[in-house]
């Protein structure tokens, strides 16, 4: 049938996590929000971060309202920063961004990618991309504006 | 599947002979035939208004009003041919009503930056509707930032509709412009302009109206519904992107300043003034599109051949069987006034598990094009309680045929998007 190429875009890993999204509670008192909007598509995405005594992170709270690719990041984003602290956040989403340019073969060593490999399909679809993308951007605003940068 | 008769043609044309005139439509898509149904955004281009672009270019390309020269004159005639043609096509009184803008946009950006910047006062209303689409809510939102004046909205009733029973305390004696769209590009809702044209003209308001969706679709008769301004796309229509227009009345148009200043639009000119040029060309600073606004031309051309009354009437019917077949689909609410009576040749709708961009791409894995996202009508997806729907929008060569195709190919994308055991 006709849907069959888009197999490669729509993982199962992407489908499932679209259907029942991790950590979409918000939270209260975050020490880290941020709120995200494509203004082409009309997606949004907000997001709350409570760090522990070691400015790791504890808690997540990050609701998407979009597609099933943004829903899908967002909440395998929300699983994969968990216990992490800001910097490591900062090479998991350089990684993000490398393999969403170059492909999943340039991040190889990047095990802590882990789910977050089945949106290189992604790459394949370049008007969705963008999809991949603002849970990232929404993250980096929230962490940069927490720096004080 | 449906039982339903498939017919060759709908209306009073016959579909598959227009659809012959359209090469694109014969292109595949995905290894799928074509189905184009994203027509509000922009219209595809029959071979004549192609050729019209080609011929101008290999036989006579040249700028226009300046030259004595053969080839001069001759761009010169052929434009002004086709400023005429849109005269004609709206019922406008004069050609020197028409002022060739690149797309409907710009056309209603001239007037706020005109006519609005010197009429509007503080504490003056500018009249909306609910279901404006950004091109005219955004410019009179700086109208009203930078003159004091007050935006005020007809509001969109439960049935798709305006809600007009508050008509008379919303267009008063403080009204100073109505500016409204004829048809919603993100519902199909047709506004019963020439109603409120009148209420606004009982209260000394000036009348603009969106055309954008309205003058490509149905017959527009300006002088009939009786406004000051009319803006539209050339793009929409089977014509070339990169043209508009807007046409103003002409004793209104006698009197407005100038927008853009330069080349063309002066008659004589020293090293501290300048007077400016007759109408239209006061309106039309430096060279013009001169091609695209021959192939407006041969568009029109195309158009008025089939008839304005049978286009509408092919995409009643079109809706009305369109309306009629995604009742079958569960699960998908429908947006608008879900009348071909009153709406023109656009289904939006939304389905509560799957977001328009994945239903988007799905679609067009099976060679359908339709629109997803919010239209350019945020605050109207707000008012509707979704981020964003599907649209599938039908012009003259669309058929009942693409209209089961596409109801097959949403019924498809929703086996394969919810049906968690796809791959099992």
């Amino acid at each position: 049938m006709a849907l069959e190429g888009l197999d490669e875009l729509y993982r199962d890993a992407i489908l499932e996590h679209s259907r029942s999204p991790l950590n979409h509670e918000p939270l209260a008192n975050p020490h880290i929000t941020a709120d995200g909007v494509n203004p082409f598509c009309g997606d949004e995405v907000h997001l709350q971060i409570l760090l522990d005594e070691n400015g790791r992170v504890a808690r997540v709270g990050l609701q998407v309202e979009g597609c099933s690719i943004n829903r899908a990041t967002g909440s395998m984003l929300s699983a994969a920063i968990l216990g992490k602290s800001l910097e490591e956040i900062d090479g998991l989403a350089a990684a993000f961004n490398e393999m969403m340019k170059d492909g999943v073969e340039a991040v190889r060593d990047r095990a802590d990618l882990s789910e977050l490999t089945a949106l290189s399909g992604v790459r394949a679809f370049p008007v969705r991309i963008k999809c991949a993308l603002l849970s990232w951007s929404t993250l980096d605003d929230g962490i940069r504006e927490y720096r004080g940068d | 599947m449906r039982e339903a008769p498939v017919r060759e043609a709908t209306g009073m044309f016959d579909v598959s002979k227009v659809r012959e005139d359209f090469p694109i439509l014969s292109r595949l898509v995905h290894g799928q035939p074509l189905v184009y149904l994203d027509n509000a955004a922009t219209s595809q281009k029959p071979r004549s208004v192609i050729n019209s672009l080609v011929d101008y270019y290999e036989r006579y390309n040249s700028n226009v009003h300046r030259g004595v020269h053969t080839l001069s004159m001759e761009a010169t005639d052929a434009m002004e041919e086709a400023r005429q043609k849109v005269a004609d096509f709206i019922k406008a009184e004069t050609p020197e009503s028409i002022i060739w803008t690149r797309n409907t946009t710009e056309a209603i950006n001239l007037v706020a930056n005109t006519w609005a910047r010197e009429h509007i006062k503080p504490g003056d209303e500018i009249v909306l509707t609910a279901i404006e689409h950004h091109s005219n809510l955004v410019p009179w939102q700086r109208v009203a930032a930078e003159t004091g004046g007050v935006l005020r909205f007809l509001p969109l009733g439960e049935d798709g509709n305006l809600d007009l029973s508050d008509v008379d305390s919303i267009i008063t004696p403080r009204t100073r412009l109505l500016s409204m769209v004829h048809m919603s590009n993100s519902l199909g809702t047709i506004n019963p302009v020439k109603e409120l044209a009148a209420h606004a003209r009982a209260v000394g308001a000036a009348v603009m109206i969106d055309g954008a969706q309205s003058v490509p679709h149905l017959p527009v008769d300006v002088s009939d519904l009786d406004c000051d301004f009319l803006a539209f796309s050339g793009h929409k229509m089977l014509g070339p992107t990169g043209i508009g227009v807007l046409y103003v009345k002409r004793d209104v148009l006698e009197r407005m300043e100038p927008f853009l200043t330069g080349g063309e639009m002066v008659l004589e000119v020293s090293y501290d003034r300048a007077s400016w040029n007759d109408l239209p060309m006061r309106f039309e600073a430096g060279t013009p599109n001169i091609a695209d606004a021959i192939g407006l031309g041969a568009a029109i051309d195309y158009l008025d051949a089939l008839g304005m009354e049978n286009v509408r009437e092919h995409e009643a019917e079109l809706t009305g069987y369109a309306l009629n077949a995604f009742q079958e689909l569960e699960d998908v609410d429908v947006f608008g006034p879900k009348d071909p009576a009153r709406q023109g040749g656009i289904i939006s709708f939304h389905h509560s598990e799957v977001h328009p961009h994945d239903l988007g791409t799905l679609l067009d894995r099976q060679g359908i094009a339709v629109r997803t996202g919010h239209h350019c009508t945020m605050p109207l997806m707000r008012t509707l309680g979704v981020a964003a729907t599907t649209r599938a929008s039908f012009y003259v060569y669309n058929s009942e045929d693409e209209v089961d195709m596409l109801v097959d190919g949403v019924q498809e994308a929703l086996r394969y998007f919810t049906d968690g055991s796809r791959r099992a």
